[in-house]
C-alpha cells in the first residue's frame, strides 16, 4: 500500500508536472462514429480529476480507451508507461464500470477476489496473500459480514461497495469510476464520494471519475474536465470550468450558480423564472 | 455505513473462504459414482453379489490373485460386458455433464448445453448420410457411423465459430450462428430421411442414444476425449469465474475473454462430438447435471466443473442401468430415460433449493 498523501498534487488550472495518467491526442471511431477527437488529459499522481458532460459526449468512451478496451490512436501513459498489454494495465487501473454486470449466484468474497487476478494470473490459486487483502477491504467497505452473501443479494449501495472492493482488491493506483453514484440516493451519493475521497488520501489514488451532478463534481475532487462532442471543451478547477455559460452552452441547461464556502452550488431555473428576469 | 468510516481492525484472513472444490461436495461426488458403479456392476439379469464382483475385479488388477468365487461365466458377464459398459457410462455422462458446464460459463447463459453450436444436428446429419448410403455397419472404431457423426459434430462448431466471429464475435452472435447452423443441418438430415425412409428405424435408433458396447473398444475410444476436455475445462476453471462478470470487466481484469471462450468451447466440443459419435444424442445430462450441482454446492466453477465430472458420469451409468432393466430383455434408448429421470429429479432439486444460482 502507497503512504497516505494527505494533498492533491495537482497544480490547480495547470497540467501537473509528474501525470499519472497523461492523454494526448486520443482518436476513438467506433463503428465508423468518430467518439473522441484529439483528447488531451492528464492526472497527477494522487489527484482527483471528474469528467463531465451531456450523455454521449465520450465519457465512457475515454475510460474505456484508458483501459485499453477500445482501439485508439493518440498515446496513453500510465505512469510513464504506455504498455498495451492486459494484465499489465490490469495492474496499474481499476475500473468501476456504470452498470456492473451481476455474476448469478457469486459470493462477495468470490467476487472481490476476482480483482486479484492480475496479480497472480487467471490459472494460479489466491494466496493467504491475496485473501488477507480482500478481507482488509471487505473491512475497510463495511462488507465484513457480507462474504459469503452472493452480490445479486446485496442492496444497491452495498453492490456498488462490493464492486468498489473489487477495482480496490487490484492494487492498482489509478482508479477509473463511470458514473459512480447514479443510481445512488443523496446518502449513498455521498458515502460513496466520501470513501473515494478517503481510499485516495490513504493510498494515494489517482483517481477519474465521470459524474453527472455537477454540484457533486465541484465538490469532490481537484479538477474538471468538460467532455463535449467528443473533444475536451474545458478544464480547470470547479470554480473556473463551472460556469452559467459552460453549463448553457455544453449541457443546454439553463443554470444559477450559487457561491458555498465548500463550492459553487448549480442550480437549475425553470423557464418562468428566466423570463421574469430572476436572474442572478 | 458511516461518513469517513474509521479503519475498523482487519478481518483476518482465515475467516475469508474462497469457493472452491472443497471436502465434503468431492466425498458426495465420489461416493455417488461408487454407488452407480456397484449398482452397474451387480445388478442386471444375473444378480451378483458386491463383494463378489469386487474381488473380481481385484482380482483382475496386475500382479493380484485372490478367488471371487465367480463362475466363469459370471465372471466374463462382470468384466467383459458389464464393466466395459458402465465405464463408457461414466466416460460418456462425465463428458457431455462438464462440457455442458463449460458451455454455460463461457456463453454465461444457463440454457447452453454442448449441442448450441450444432453438435447434435451435425452428428445427426453425418450418421444419417452414413447409415443411408449404407457405408456399413460394423461395430468399433472403424464403424463409419460414429466416425461420420464426429466428422459433422467437428464441422457444425467451426462454422458456427466462423460464422459467430463475422457476427461481432459476441455471446449472442455466437448463439444466434450455432441456431442458424443447426437449423441448416437438421433440415439437410430431415432431407436425407425422406428421401430413404427405410433407413427411418435406423437412424431414430441413433438419434435415442444408447451406451452399448463391445468389448473394450468404445470405452478406449472415448477415454482420450473426455481426458482431453476434462483437462482444458479444469484448467480454464478460475478463467471461466472471471468470465461471469461479463466479457468488458474480464478484460479489465487482465483476461482476454474471447481466447478464453473460444479454447473452453473448442475442447468441450471435442469431447461432446466424441459422446455423441459413440452413444448418440443423449439429451438432458448437459443441463440438468451441472445445474443440479450448482443448487446443491454453489455456482463457483472451482466447484461445478469438477463436480459435474462425477455426478454426470453416476448419473450416465444409473440411467444405463435403468435403460437396460426397466423393461428387460428389452432396452430402453437412453436418451429416453435420461429425459424421464432427470426432469422430475430437476424439478425436486429446484424445488427444494434455495440458493440463487442464475
Ligand atoms: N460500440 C459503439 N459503436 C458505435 N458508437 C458507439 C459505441 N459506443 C458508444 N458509441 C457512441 O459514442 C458516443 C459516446 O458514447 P459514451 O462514451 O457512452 O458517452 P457518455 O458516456 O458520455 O454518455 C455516443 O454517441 C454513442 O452512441
Ligand atoms: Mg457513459
Amino acid at each position: 500500500m502507497t503512504p497516505a498523501t494527505s494533498q492533491p498534487v495537482g497544480e490547480p488550472g495547470g497540467t501537473p508536472v509528474a501525470a499519472a495518467v497523461r492523454v494526448r491526442a486520443l482518436d476513438v471511431t467506433l463503428d465508423g462514429t468518430h467518439v473522441l477527437r484529439g483528447v488531451d488529459l492528464a492526472a497527477a499522481k494522487g489527484e482527483w480529476v471528474n469528467i463531465i458532460g451531456p450523455n454521449g459526449a465520450g465519457k465512457t468512451t475515454l475510460l474505456r480507451a484508458l483501459l485499453g478496451l477500445v482501439a485508439f490512436h493518440g498515446e496513453i501513459t500510465i505512469d510513464g508507461l504506455s504498455d498495451r498489454r492486459r494484465s499489465a494495465r490490469a495492474r496499474k487501473v481499476a475500473y468501476v464500470p456504470q452498470t456492473p454486470v451481476i455474476p448469478p449466484g457469486m459470493l462477495v468474497a468470490d467476487y472481490v477476489l476476482l480483482g486479484r487476478t492480475p496479480h497472480r494470473g487467471v490459472f494460479a490459486a489466491e494466496t493467504v496473500h491475496d485473501r488477507s487483502i480482500v478481507a482488509e477491504i471487505l473491512a475497510r467497505l463495511d462488507l465484513g459480514g457480507f462474504g459469503e452473501r452472493t452480490v445479486q443479494s446485496l442492496s444497491g449501495g452495498e453492490r456498488q461497495r462490493a464492486v468498489m472492493a473489487r477495482a480496490l482488491a487490484q492494487q492498482a493506483d489509478v482508479l477509473l469510476l463511470d458514473e459512480p453514484t447514479t443510481a445512488l440516493d443523496l446518502g449513498h451519493q455521498q458515502d460513496v464520494l466520501e470513501l473515494i475521497d478517503a481510499l485516495r488520501r490513504e493510498r494515494g489514488l489517482t483517481v477519474i471519475a465521470t459524474l453527472h451532478d455537477l454540484t457533486l463534481a465541484a465538490r469532490y475532487g481537484d479538477r474538471i474536465a468538460i467532455l463535449a462532442r467528443g473533444r475536451v471543451a474545458e478544464t480547470g478547477p470547479p470554480a473556473e470550468v463551472l460556469t452559467v455559460q459552460s453549463i448553457s452552452e455544453h449541457f443546454g441547461a439553463s443554470v444559477r450558480i450559487v457561491d458555498d464556502p465548500e463550492g459553487p452550488v448549480i442550480v437549475p431555473t425553470t423557464a418562468a423564472s428566466a423570463q421574469n428576469g430572476d436572474q442572478p | 455505513m458511516g461518513r469517513g468510516a474509521d479503519l475498523s481492525d482487519p478481518q483476518p484472513a482465515a475467516t475469508l473462504r474462497a469457493s472452491g472444490l472443497r471436502p465434503g461436495p468431492l466425498a458426495a461426488g465420489l461416493a455417488a459414482v461408487v454407488v452407480a458403479v456397484t449398482a452397474g456392476l451387480t445388478i442386471g439379469p444375473v444378480d451378483i453379489a458386491a463383494h463378489r464382483v469386487a474381488l473380481e475385479l481385484l482380482d483382475g488388477l496386475p500382479g493380484v490373485t485372490v478367488d471371487s468365487g465367480l463362475s466363469d461365466a459370471h465372471s466374463a458377464i462382470v468384466e467383459q460386458i458389464r464393466l466395459p459398459r458402465v465405464i463408457l457410462g461414466l466416460l460418456v455422462g462425465a463428458t457431455l455433464s462438464v462440457s455442458g458446464a463449460a458451455y454455460q460459463g463461457a456463453f454465461r447463459n444457463p440454457l447452453a448445453d454442448p449441442y448450441l453450436l450444432g453438435i447434435a444436428a451435425g452428428a445427426g446429419l453425418g450418421a444419417t448420410i452414413a447409415i443411408t448410403s449404407n457405408l456399413g455397419d460394423g461395430a468399433g472404431m472403424l464403424d463409419p457411423v460414429p466416425l461420420a457423426a464426429f466428422a459433422g459434430a467437428l464441422v457444425s462448431v467451426t462454422v458456427s465459430y466462423a460464422a459467430g466471429h463475422l457476427g461481432g464475435r459476441s455471446v449472442a452472435s455466437l448463439i444466434l450462428a450455432g441456431i442458424a447452423v443447426a437449423s441448416f443441418l437438421t433440415a439437410c438430415q430431415t432431407y436425407v430421411l425422406q428421401a430413404n425412409s427405410d433407413a427411418f428405424r435406423q437412424i431414430f435408433a441413433w438419434i435415442l442414444g444408447r451406451i452399448a458396447t463391445s468389448g473394450w473398444s468404445e470405452p478406449a475410444l472415448m477415454l482420450p476425449y473426455f481426458a482431453v476436455t476434462a483437462a482444458v475445462v479444469l484448467r480454464y476453471r478460475r478463467a471461466l469465474d472471471v468470465l461471469a462478470v461479463g466479457d468488458e470487466e474480464a478484460a479489465a481484469l487482465g483476461l482476454d475473454p474471447r481466447r478464453v471462450r473460444m479454447i473452453v468451447v473448442l475442447a468441450a466440443s471435442l469431447g461432446a462430438a466424441a459422446a455423441v459419435s459413440v452413444s448418440g444424442l443423449i439429451g438432458f445430462v448437459g443441463i440438468i447435471v451441472p445445474h443440479a450441482v450448482r443448487l446443491a454446492f454453489g455456482a463457483s466453477n472451482r466447484a461445478v466443473l469438477p463436480l459435474s465430472i462425477l455426478f454426470g458420469g453416476a448419473f450416465m451409468v444409473l440411467a444405463d442401468l435403468a435403460a437396460r432393466t426397466a423393461l428387460a430383455p428389452a432396452e430402453l434408448p437412453i436418451g429416453v430415460v435420461t429425459a424421464f429421470l432427470g426432469a422430475p429429479f430437476f424439478v425436486l432439486v429446484l424445488r427444494t433449493s434455495r440458493r440463487e444460482i442464475w
